[in-house]
């Protein structure tokens, strides 16, 4: 199976990620190659097989809600690219 | 006295304590081995000599007052992903070129309170994604055993530093193999704990459910000390398990004699180098002559199926991951743009290199309307079949032994073309992850003067079992001895 440009460009949308026209040709071959690949998981039979998303059998870890100690705002804002008001400074949304 | 980038940490310990020498005299000598040996091998993204240097006399005012930890004043790098507060932590990416950390990861809070001193960050593959050092924004790393080669990945840089004394030990990161394979390459001790031993507060993610910290060393004894400082709950990770930490020392019992050691046929796989294969043999012989109860016919169907999992579920998790890289809390940010959305697209564009752009690729289709259930959810079942596989085998065998790569290290520029053949370079250690549990990569020969790795992996919070036969192993031979001739 092989992408289309329309889908590549599709899925760079949706991860807001800018791509050159040579990345598109490039990732529309590459992709399809590795999605071939995992081909080989229709071969398994997980009709009643539970997901697993993560290792360890830890479930729901809860803490008690209190006010702890927090980084200063100018050590939080020290590497923002733009910042006016002790606030990150982006670009006019609405 | 001469050389002391040489020794180990057990060794440089007893000197330090014996007042022979000091913390200080240990730190030059060993940034002076860093300024000898960067120029060819480039491990390092950063060196900080003037922190090093004071942490080493903080470190012997300690250790006059008879009052240390085992790794105190004894010199180390980190990987460039784990966070260091003041000091520049870029993952090897333009778009995190001049990220200045405001905190310490939780492992970097526990060397510094046993008065580590930290050198610097070691160079990787871009956001951890790599196999080779290749895939750094900034530059490759050499193998210093043939510096026509590479030194694996994604931890190359600590893996080649350990190797040629630019550093006692150092950290790295595994997700897929990041720790292993590279140890395996440039024939170091290399751990990858089970998940929720180590905690991941400031490591930069990558993939949440399989990234753990680990070790880089000369030996096991460093290893088990190593891990007795960094190992243990951490109320910054709520992944992190509440589960009593061994003292790691007590585990190095130079005796397999009755242990049950199974050996999957399925990781000796197809396309593997027979000098790989007949190096295993040998070293799992040894085992057996040691007195180890080995099965040669112990199986694990599912591995077949784990590159693939391990391609869908951490891209998916990446392309989540690194959705904070927006170009407005912190690193690089492109303001030529006339909107937020495209201010975005093109910092992402600009900011990150093709392999990190193709993971969040791949990983998000793998998560998008229609694909999500048929690539996602499918990888999910079948990494339970993966589990499911280990936890049966955990119940007849103490440990499982594998090679820990299918090749020796690679030529730079041999793979970079051939995206299928990079990513089967961590066949052997992808399933280790996937099932959460611990496994090492351990020097167990050579070939051609270029090392190879065995890999030992025993049941979830068991690593004292792997120490126990890496160690018995060791002792029992001497390739963790060899150094490179640079």
């Amino acid at each position: 199976m092989k992408l289309t440009t329309e889908q590549i460009k599709h899925i760079a949308s949706l991860a807001r990620l800018g791509l050159s026209d040579t990345d598109i040709k490039d990732y529309r071959t590459q992709l399809s190659e590795v999605l071939d690949n995992f081909e080989i998981l229709k071969q398994v039979d997980t009709a009643n097989v539970k997901p697993t998303a993560q290792s360890i059998t830890l479930q729901n870890v809860f803490r008690n809600d209190q006010v702890g100690e927090s980084y200063p705002q100018n050590e939080v804002l020290a590497n923002a690219p733009k910042q006016e008001d002790n606030c990150f400074k982006v670009k006019v949304i609405l | 006295m001469d050389k002391l980038y040489q020794f180990t940490i057990h060794e440089l310990n007893t000197l330090l304590r014996k007042r022979d020498i000091s913390s200080v005299e240990l730190t030059k000598s060993v940034l002076s081995r860093i300024n000898e040996m960067e120029n060819k091998v480039h491990a390092c993204v950063s060196i900080n000599e003037s922190i090093a240097l004071k942490q080493a006399e903080e470190a012997d005012n300690r250790l006059r007052n008879a009052d240390s930890d085992p790794l105190t004043g004894i010199p180390v790098l980190i990987k460039d992903v784990i966070c260091t507060k003041g000091i520049r932590t870029t993952c090897s990416s333009k778009i995190l070129e001049n990220f200045i950390p405001p905190y310490d990861a939780t492992v970097v809070e526990k060397l510094k309170a046993a008065n580590a001193v930290i050198l610097g960050k070691t160079n990787m593959d871009e956001f951890a994604m790599g196999s080779s050092t290749e895939h750094s924004a900034f530059f490759t790393t050499y193998n210093p055993w043939d510096l026509s080669r590479v030194p694996g990945g994604s931890s190359g840089g600590s893996a080649a530093a350990v190797a040629v004394d630019e550093s006692i030990y150092a950290l790295g990161s595994d997700t897929g193999g990041s720790v292993r394979q590279p140890a395996s390459f440039c024939g170091v001790v290399g751990l990858k704990p089970s998940y929720g031993r180590v905690s991941r507060y400031g490591l930069i993610a990558f993939a949440s459910s399989l990234d753990q910290i680990g070790p880089l060393c000369k030996d096991t004894t460093d290893c088990s000390l190593i891990m007795n400082c960094i190992a243990g709950h951490d109320k910054k990770d709520s992944t992190s398990l509440d589960y009593p930490v061994p003292d790691y020392t007590k585990s190095l019992i130079s005796n397999v004699k009755g242990l049950k050691i199974g050996i999957p046929q399925e990781y000796f796989v197809e396309g593997m180098q027979a000098e790989v294969r007949t190096t295993l043999e040998k070293a799992i012989n040894k085992l057996e002559e040691m007195g180890a109860d080995i099965d040669w016919q112990a199986s694990l169907p599912s591995t077949r199926y784990a590159l693939s999992v391990y391609y869908i579920l951490a891209p998916s998790e990446a392309s989540a991951n690194l959705a904070r890289y927006d170009g407005v809390k912190y690193g690089y940010s492109e303001q030529n743009a006339d909107s937020v959305i495209e201010m975005t697209e093109k910092t992402r564009q600009i900011g990150f290199g093709p392999e990190v752009k193709r993971r969040i690729m791949l990983g998000t289709y793998a998560l998008s309307a229609g694909y999500y259930d048929a690539y996602y959810v499918k990888a999910q079942k079948v990494r339970t079949l993966i589990k499911q596989e280990f936890d049966d085998a955990f119940k007849k065998y103490d440990a499982i032994i594998t090679p820990t790569s299918p090749t020796i290290a690679f030529k730079v520029g041999e793979k970079t073309g051939n995206l299928m053949q990079m990513y089967l370079s961590d066949v052997c250690t992808l399933p280790i992850n996937i099932a959460g549990i611990p496994a090492i990569s351990i020097p167990a020969g050579f070939s051609n003067d270029l090392p190879i790795g065995m890999q030992i992996m025993a049941k979830p919070f068991d690593e004292e079992m792997i120490l126990r036969i890496a160690y018995a192993y060791e002792q029992a031979t001497d390739w963790h001895t060899k150094k490179p001739s640079l």
